[in-house]
This record gives C-alpha cells, sequence and structure tokens, in this order.
C-alpha cells in the first residue's frame, strides 16, 4: 500500500522515463495491427480483444482495466460495436486521457462511411446497431482514410516524433495501395458470386469484393441462429446456390456445418481480423489469407 | 451521435411534476440543458433506459425475516403469492464533459405504491491520475454484488448476506474516491464516505481490490472492504418473548470486514457461447452499541421501553456459480449460511443464536440481449422454525440505453 502511494506519488510529479514510448490500447487486433505500422518502435500497443472473441461480448475485467489505466491512447471501431464494454472501461479506468471527447480516444468509424445505417422510423429488430454496421475494417479502402487520421493523431500526442510517425504514414499508405490494387485482380472472379454468412460481420468485405449474400444464419441479426431458421435455409437452399458457407473465427462452427452437411455447400472460416488464422499476422496477411480462402478450389 | 432535442429541454406547460420520478427527470433534463454550455460546444447524449422487472413468488404466507439477526436497512420485497413489478427501475445517465457523468435512477417499489431515487450522483474521472470522485447517492462498493443493480444479478433477490448488512443493497449520500494504481496487475481502492447511509447517519468504508488474468481462458478479481458506522436509532423489529412485535432501535457502533472473490472461466476468453462464473462473499460484523425496546405493553407485549447494553460478533456468507452451457441458457447453485455468533444484550426479545441457510437453484433463459426470464428454487431455512420451499420467477426487460454491466 505504501509502495503504491510512493509510486503514484512519482507519477504525479512527472518522474517517468524521459524518452517514455507513446502506450496504445487498441480495442481489436486490426487496430493494433494498424498502430504497429504507424508508430514503429516509437509505440508501445496491446489489443483488449484477439481473433477468437465476439468483439460485441466482451468485459471491462480487471486486466483490461489496468492496461486503459496506462494508455496513451485508446484506439476504438466506435460505431456502437464496443457498446457493451468500452464506455465502462474507459471510465472504471479513471484515466482522463482516454474519455470520449480527448485527443486520447480514437474511433475510427468516424472517418469512414457506415454501410446498413437504419433508415429514420425503421424498426430496429435485434441487435441492430443504429449508427450502421461496425465491422468497417474489413473494406481496405477504410483503412485509408483511418490510417491518415490516426497518423495525425500519433503525431499530436507525441509531437516531438512527429516527423517519424509522418514518414511511416506515408511509407504504410504506398504499400497499402499497391496491396489494394492486387488484392482487387485477385478479387475479380468472385464478382457476382453468392455467399451465405452469419451476422453483417463480413459486409465490407463481400461488398468490397462484389459477393452476393444470399442467406444469413442469424433469423435476426444478433439473435442466434435457430432450428427451425436453420431448417427452413437447408430445404431452401440447393448445392450450388452458394460457393461458400462463410464465418468468423468467434463464430460457434455448429451451425454453419450442419446446414453445410444439409446443403452440400462448404464452410470456409475467414480470418475476420489479424490473429484469425495463422497467416492473418497483419493487416495485409488479414487480406491475403481471406483471399486465398475464398478464392480456394 | 444524437443531439438533444429542444423540447427536452423545455418545460412543457400544463405538466406538472407530480411523482418523484417526474422530478428527477425534469431536474437531471433541466442540468442537461445547461450541460452544452459546460461542455464547451459538445452535445450531450442523455441516455435513458427503463428496466422493467416482474416477479411471481410462491412463498409462505406472512412476513419472513432472518433468525438471530436484528433486521438492518431496507428491504424491498414481493408479497407471496402474488405478480408484482418489484424494483423496476428508470434510469436517466449523460456525459457532461469528457471526463463529467452524472446519473441518476429511480427504482419502483411495488409494496409500497411509491418510487423511491436509488442512485443520483456525478462523478468525474482523472480528478488525480486514475482517481475518480463521485458524489451524491450512489450504491457502496462494499463486496461485490451490493453495487450491482438487481437486474444484473443472477439470483432473484438479494443475498441473506446483503440482507443481513442492509435490507437488500447498501447507499451512501456522500462521495466515494476510487483509486486505479499504474501497474500491470489490477489494483483498485476505494474510500467512502456517508453523511448518511441508510440508517446510519455517518459511515466511511475503505476497500481494496486485487485482479487479474490467468491464461485467456481465466480472469479473477477479489478485495477486502472494511465499513464503520455509527448507526443512530435504527430501526428494526422483532418478536419479543410474549411472541408480540417489537420496535427496536439501536445506537451504537458497527464494524464491518467484507471479503469478495469472483472467478470467470470462458473457453478463450469467448463468453458468448459457454461461460462459467463462481463468486462467493463472506463478512464479519461486530455491533457495540446500546439497543431500546419500545414499550409494547398495550399490544400484550413484554417490552416496557427499557434500553440495555448491546454487543455482537457476526458472520457469514455465501457461494455461488453460474454456468452458460450454451448461448442464452445459464443454470445456477447458491449455498448461503449464516452465523448469529454472540449476542449479548438483556432485554425481553426473541433474538436467539441461529444459523440461517438457503439453497437456492436456478435456471435462465434469455429471449433477447435485452431481457431475462428466470425460475428459481429456494430451499429456505433463514427463518428458525419455519423452513419455506419457495418458487420465483422473474421476468427482467430492459428498454433504451442499457449500460454496460460490470465484471
Amino acid at each position: 500500500m505504501r509502495f503504491l502511494i510512493i509510486l503514484n506519488l512519482a507519477l504525479l510529479l512527472g518522474l517517468t522515463p524521459a524518452h517514455a514510448k507513446l502506450t496504445v490500447l487498441a480495442c481489436e487486433p486490426e487496430w493494433a495491427s494498424l498502430v504497429a505500422e504507424l508508430g514503429g518502435a516509437q509505440v508501445s500497443v496491446s489489443s483488449a480483444t484477439h481473433a477468437r472473441q465476439d468483439p460485441h461480448h466482451i468485459e471491462a475485467r480487471p486486466s483490461l482495466l489496468a492496461q486503459a489505466r496506462r494508455a496513451d491512447l485508446l484506439v476504438c471501431t466506435g460505431a456502437e460495436l464496443e457498446a457493451g464494454w468500452l464506455p465502462l472501461l474507459q471510465r472504471e479506468s479513471g484515466n482522463p486521457a482516454i474519455q470520449v471527447g480527448t485527443p486520447g480516444y480514437f474511433e475510427a468509424a468516424a472517418f469512414v462511411t457506415l454501410l446498413d445505417k437504419p433508415q429514420p422510423g425503421q424498426h430496429l429488430a435485434g441487435h441492430v446497431h443504429t449508427a450502421g454496421n461496425p465491422h468497417l475494417h474489413l473494406n481496405p479502402h477504410n483503412l485509408v482514410p483511418i490510417a491518415r487520421a490516426l497518423s495525425q493523431r500519433l503525431q499530436q500526442l507525441d509531437p516531438t516524433q512527429a516527423a517519424f510517425y509522418r514518414e511511416k504514414g506515408t511509407d504504410f499508405l504506398a504499400r497499402w495501395q499497391a496491396a489494394i490494387s492486387k488484392w482487387e485482380q485477385q478479387a475479380a472472379p468472385l464478382r457476382g458470386r453468392n455467399v451465405v454468412v452469419q451476422h453483417g460481420s463480413l459486409a465490407y468485405l463481400l461488398r468490397w469484393i462484389g459477393l452476393q449474400v444470399v442467406a444469413d444464419l442469424e433469423p435476426i441479426p444478433g439473435v442466434e441462429p435457430s432450428v427451425n431458421h436453420l431448417t427452413s435455409l437447408a430445404s431452401s437452399l440447393r448445392p450450388g446456390a452458394a460457393i461458400a458457407i462463410l464465418r468468423t473465427p468467434y463464430q460457434a462452427a455448429r451451425p454453419a456445418e450442419w446446414l453445410a452437411s444439409r446443403s452440400q455447400i462448404p464452410v470456409h472460416v475467414l480470418p475476420y481480423t489479424v490473429g484469425g488464422n495463422t497467416a492473418a499476422k497483419d493487416l495485409f496477411g488479414l487480406f491475403d489469407s481471406s483471399l486465398r480462402v475464398l478464392t480456394a478450389p | 451521435m444524437s443531439t438533444l432535442s429542444y423540447s427536452a429541454c423545455r418545460p412543457r406547460s400544463g405538466q406538472r411534476p407530480s411523482t418523484l420520478l417526474l422530478a428527477l427527470s425534469t431536474a437531471m433534463a433541466s442540468s442537461l440543458c445547461i450541460a452544452p454550455a459546460l461542455a464547451g460546444g459538445h452535445t450531450i447524449t442523455p441516455e435513458v433506459s427503463f428496466t422493467l422487472q416482474a416477479l411471481y413468488a410462491d412463498m409462505a404466507a406472512g412476513e419472513r425475516h432472518i433468525s438471530g439477526f436484528l433486521p438492518e436497512g431496507h428491504a424491498h420485497g414481493c408479497n407471496p403469492e402474488k405478480l408484482c413489478l418489484d424494483h423496476s427501475e428508470f434510469g436517466l445517465a449523460a456525459n457532461l464533459t469528457p471526463t463529467l457523468r452524472a446519473s441518476g435512477s429511480v427504482i419502483f417499489v411495488d409494496a409500497e405504491d411509491k418510487g423511491e431515487v436509488e442512485e443520483l450522483w456525478l462523478q468525474q474521472v482523472g480528478v488525480l491520475p486514475g482517481v475518480s470522485l463521485k458524489a451524491g447517492r450512489f450504491l457502496s462498493e462494499l463486496g461485490y454484488a451490493n453495487s450491482q443493480h438487481p437486474h444484473a444479478r443472477d439470483f432473484v433477490g438479494s443475498s441473506l448476506m446483503n440482507s443481513v448488512l442492509s435490507g437488500s443493497h447498501l447507499i451512501h449520500d456522500g462521495v466515494q474516491m476510487k483509486w486505479l494504481a499504474p501497474t500491470e496487475r489490477f489494483v483498485e481502492v476505494n474510500a467512502e464516505l456517508a453523511k448518511k447511509s441508510d440508517n446510519s447517519p455517518k459511515a466511511w468504508s475503505l476497500g481494496a481490490h486485487l485482479g487479474d488474468d490467468l491464461g485467456t481462458s481465466h480472469a479473477w478479481r477479489a478485495g477486502l472492504t472494511y465499513l464503520h458506522a455509527k448507526p443512530v436509532n435504527r430501526a428494526g423489529h422483532v418478536d419479543d418473548s410474549n411472541e408480540v412485535e417489537a420496535h427496536t432501535t439501536f445506537t451504537g457502533t458497527s464494524k464491518t470486514w467484507v471479503a469478495d472473490v469472483l472467478w470467470k472461466w470462458a473457453p478463450d476468453g469467448n463468453s458468448k457461447e459457454r461461460h462459467l462464473k463462481l463468486q462467493a462473499e463472506y463478512f464479519h460484523r461486530t455491533q457495540d452499541g446500546q439497543l431500546t425496546c419500545e414499550d409494547n405493553r398495550a399490544d400484550n407485549g413484554a417490552c416496557t421501553g427499557t434500553t440495555s447494553a448491546f454487543r455482537s460478533k457476526q458472520s457469514g456468507g455465501y457461494a455461488q456459480a453460474v454456468y452458460q452451457f450454451m448461448p442464452r441458457w445459464q443454470v445456477g447453485v447458491r449455498y448461503e449460511r449464516l452465523d448469529s455468533g454472540t449476542l449479548d444484550f438483556s432485554l425481553p426479545i426473541e433474538l436467539a443464536a441461529y444459523k440461517p441457510s438457503r439453497h437456492s437453484v436456478m435456471l435462465n433463459f434469455s429471449p433477447s440481449e435485452m431481457s431475462n426470464l428466470r425460475l428459481q428454487y429456494n430451499r429456505d431455512t433463514s427463518m428458525q422454525g419455519a423452513p419455506d420451499d419457495q418458487w420465483l420467477l422473474q421476468y427482467v426487460q430492459s428498454f433504451g440505453a442499457h449500460g454496460a454491466h460490470r465484471f
């Protein structure tokens, strides 16, 4: 206890290392990867969640609070994706630097146009995000304005390293644009083909590639696949009605596999985010691997 | 981000805030309207929530009490064999600035057919690094379950321990300070100072919690809290030696230690499919002061209005496990046991040594993220000589902005 008080006093008096790295906490692995690309050795970044966790269903558990307490910057998706845990994480951390409305809180959704925004007056069944679909990192074009804004934010928070962040940002965007051209060539044969999905988790990826969604395992967004709904899908989907049933690593395998066995349509597990499979080690690997899975014979 | 509509700020003509609820919402709304100026141009998004809680209880008729313990604090209850809207809640909250939050809630106590302000506070985050300050009326951080809202609890009703310590949960009118250490491991210290705390005009508490992950599938939190209260004329009612209801008042000092431990498991940290939650709390309390039994001779009672020295050393606790075996379905078991310990007084009231206990099992189904349907069975032996088999059916439905639940 006395040790902790001394430690806190030391921090109050600014007795921290002179050239401290910027401590960044990302809500999801894709943003941790982007921060690592843009901040390099000047940042120390960790992710609050990993690819096998559903980003909607996280708890502000003690270890996350301890991380949020020490963060200089919090990088999240926003658009209500983290509504079930992030407000609590920010508040309970006691850290004024990362609250909504401060430079230490970066919300990616603020820099892109969201898909599937409900119309005014539309009845909201199930778990619909009123701000629009928040799984926005799966369109690589969205990463361009987000990377620009995030690089500026790093420069703002750590002005002594501004030139370094600018250079890293320019380098990343050049590599990213080149990669997008390559991915779009690879994805061209997929345009117009049909897929079955579970939840809107992959909507941005599919819209970018031009894949058509013919069925959703969830009867209503956010509601678990039910036996009734799966049975009706199984009877309506003929073999060849879709090239694949797609799911993410955090979604249960059973519903998709059950439907696959009835409909003869194969299941593909897309990495969804960085760490979602062994090949998706960073953002580049995420899209490389996603296209490899989708174009697999 | 939606902005606050003008109509919510303007007093509506011909509408008088006749109830506490309206008074509160009017007060909150008017404070929200001046907030944009405080926030320097930020738009304020009020979070309005409503939680409907309906309970059907099939239990023995008549009032039940926990034998060996003086009743304490405020208890809300549903009458047996009756459907009631027990502890339904209306809440309003908003961030006034990035670091200043206001929150209030009113609960509806069915038995008394009125609303009651449960919480009404302002919280400033980061007064000093890691330090948050809350002022107003709030749920005390005593242990774990005390600060949980009733609709967030895993079982219907309060634990015997929380009933004995505060009626249902301890609410302070005062200030609370929390400090989270800048360490790798979660270390949180909290201190509370209340000018009014249930029936005590003065109380303070000091607590600390530690917590961490173990691998990717396990997380835990454990802590110890000390509560020091100075009740003045704290009212209770017990049967006297003639089995007539007698009213007592206690004035003195109450010192309580509460230890709490929480352990959660979810495969790979993904709690959506399956998860297990283990929770236990234990308290030890000493009370030292004067107990008065009001004159009830008019009702053929045995009390003559005399005051006696009163000393007690009591303890107890509970342990529970809740397992989600598939999405939307949870089962739980809970075991509770108290010990009336030592009781020293000389008044003609029924307060004999007893070890109250209760066993509960429950099954919970969540039709949606915003609703729960819970069936619970209690084998309740908390009242000496009157064991009871209780069936409870609870339905909880939330509307509107629903704040995240704590770990």
